[in-house]
């Protein structure tokens, strides 16, 4: 479709309507950019400002009770968000799954699957994307996780806040990470007993950096009051623990959590059994980078790289929040703020100033030291973890394939690499593309973990990718 | 401060999906993996390979553990689909499409 209008405003193209994704949109629309926020959800906000699924009705309405994250800060994005697509400077595109971006002369087609059926792709056209795609949840095998009852961290948080379920009656919260507090403390606020919080993580680390804790009080405040919840719940929080089975026939019935030992192996005798009915463990995020490293963004680690205006090393191409590197809601909105100023400066020719958003960078500064410091304090999961991963676990979710299966391609078929163990067993090769095993696949095989190229982003039909949509520009 | 201000959900009334012929509670904007779950079905997938139980795990949309069959679509994920008032929600075997192909 061509555009008619005589002045022709530069189009940045938003992937992704999380805290980063909004803080962008919201930045470059004030500075004269039109914006086509896209995003999966049917309503803005991201996994963070999770939108319950009818809506809050106010501390006296007589729905269920759903914890509701940094209520304050999101209202204020909500009404800045309105007031942008009441005046057509923000389009936003719901339902939109982004399965690929491309490249073409003097800007992107953006490719994107409609609704929750995904068999139907839609293309729009812009001058400069920003990728705001956020992470998903790095969960590690262990017998039983694929029974009924087991779900991410995340996705405990997810049914809680957005979809008004309370998972289990009695939950059992387990991983590493800073994620576990909250969901520990989301469940006992929908009204679930939290039986226990497994931190494989020891307490040592954190003393260590008593320091860097005190440079952020808001943080240290919002972690204390987590766990002054658990305690008044009567959670038992066990540090250097983690869960090794999980039980039951066709739904999640209990779990054995044993006492890791310094160098990560199990010490023997600490197994102790707890009845649950829903366990929500994970082992922190990983950064969604499908499409990014589509377009050849460099990665730094398992991260999208970006320079202090947060642009990658691709032109006309943007990144900030989670896919830059994990580090939670406020510096997604700090990174986001400045990406959407960065790139608003430079679609409408002027070269930014970064003074105009010191603030913003002074707390993105201070909170990516923070979170550096909280992630040495958690550190890796025990090195010996793959250990207490039985031949007969299911290590791929999708395509079934075990954790011997694994090591049978290891050991005596010789694999040295992912990619290698993925072609001999199959193990990534299903619907996920290896998002949920790659972590625990890595592990059990004794390679590394790196960043997976999938293209396209999304299973697509084939109908589809032989016959694209004709990119277009949305009113 | 308290970081998880509760809030209360609004009066929208509930209705009702069919998961396997019976029917099911659901709210407004909940996803059919939420319905279900809140009846107390935890599974609605059995496995091609091994065929066993599997409901959600990831919650958003990246796993692809909650497939289910919606209106005879299969392979719908059920973190992702909005129920709707009469959905025919029905547990997925396999590959979903069993009943059109012979393996």
């Amino acid at each position: 479709m061509t555009d008619t209008r005589t002045e022709r405003t530069a189009v940045l193209a938003v992937v992704g309507a999380g805290p980063a994704g909004l803080a962008a949109a919201l930045a470059a629309a004030s500075r004269g950019v039109r914006v086509l926020l896209l995003d999966s959800a049917p309503a803005a906000g991201g996994q963070f400002y999770r939108q319950s699924a009818t809506g809050p009705g106010g501390p006296g309405g007589p729905g269920p009770r759903v914890p509701a994250h940094q209520r304050r800060t999101w209202d204020r994005l909500r009404t800045a968000l309105d007031a942008h697509l009441a005046a057509g400077r923000v389009v936003h595109l719901s339902e939109r799954h982004v399965w690929c971006l491309e490249r073409e002369s003097g800007g992107f087609v953006v490719h994107a699957l409609l609704g929750p059926e995904q068999e139907e792709s839609s293309a729009v056209r812009a001058d400069a994307m920003l990728l705001a795609t956020g992470g998903y949840e790095k969960v590690l095998p262990f017998p039983g996780w694929t029974l009924p009852g087991v779900v991410t961290a995340g996705g405990a948080q997810a049914l809680t806040k957005g979809g008004l379920v309370l998972p289990g009656r009695t939950a059992v919260v387990a991983g590493s990470g800073p994620l576990l507090l909250p969901v520990a403390a989301g469940l006992a606020a929908a009204g679930a007993r939290v039986a226990a919080l497994v931190e494989s993580a020891g307490p040592a680390g954190f003393a260590r950096r008593a320091g860097t804790w005190a440079t952020t009080p808001v943080k240290l405040a919002e972690g204390a009051a987590y766990a002054g919840r658990l305690l008044r719940g009567r959670t038992t929080v066990m540090t250097r623990h983690m869960v090794v089975a999980a039980h039951g026939g066709e739904r999640l019935e209990a779990v054995t959590v044993a006492a890791s030992d310094a160098g990560g192996g199990p010490v023997p005798g600490s197994e102790r059994r707890l009845v649950c009915d829903v366990l929500a463990v994970g082992h922190g995020l990983l950064p969604h980078t499908d499409l990014a490293a589509g377009l050849g963004c460099r990665l730094d680690g398992t991260g999208v790289e970006v320079d202090d205006e947060q642009r990658t090393d691709v032109p006309g191409v943007w990144a900030a929040g989670e896919t830059t590197g994990v580090g939670g809601a406020a510096l997604s909105l700090a990174e986001g703020h400045i990406a959407g100023r960065s790139a608003a400066a430079r679609l409408t020719g002027r070269i930014p100033d970064p003074r105009g958003w010191a603030a913003a960078a002074r707390s993105r500064a201070r909170l990516r030291r923070f979170f550096a410091a909280l992630e040495a304090a958690y550190g890796d999961p025990p090195a010996r973890w793959p250990e207490r991963v039985a031949d007969d676990t299911v290590v791929c979710r999708c395509e079934e394939v075990t954790a011997g299966a694994v090591r049978e391609a290891v050991g005596t078929l010789g694999a040295g690499d992912l990619r290698t163990v993925k072609l001999l067993t199959r193990a990534g090769m299903g619907w996920c593309q290896g998002r949920m095993c790659e972590p625990g696949v890595a592990g059990v095989a004794g390679c590394a973990l790196t960043p997976a190229r999938r293209m396209p982003a999304r299973p697509v039909p084939l109908g589809v990718l032989a016959a694209p949509p004709d990119p277009t520009t949305p009113r | 401060m308290d970081p998880l201000t509760p809030a209360r959900t609004g009066p929208d009334a509930p209705f009702t999906v069919l998961f396997d012929g019976r029917e099911i509670r659901a709210l407004p904007g909940q996803s059919i993996a939420a319905a279900l779950w809140s009846s107390g079905v935890t599974a609605w997938r059995t496995t091609r390979g091994g065929g066993r139980p599997r409901g959600v795990f990831c919650g958003i949309g990246v796993c692809f553990d909650c497939l289910v069959t919606v209106d005879g679509r299969p392979n719908q994920r059920a973190c992702l689909v909005p129920a709707v008032r009469g959905a025919d929600v029905r547990t997925q075997r396999g590959t979903g499409h069993d009943d059109r192909h012979e393996d």
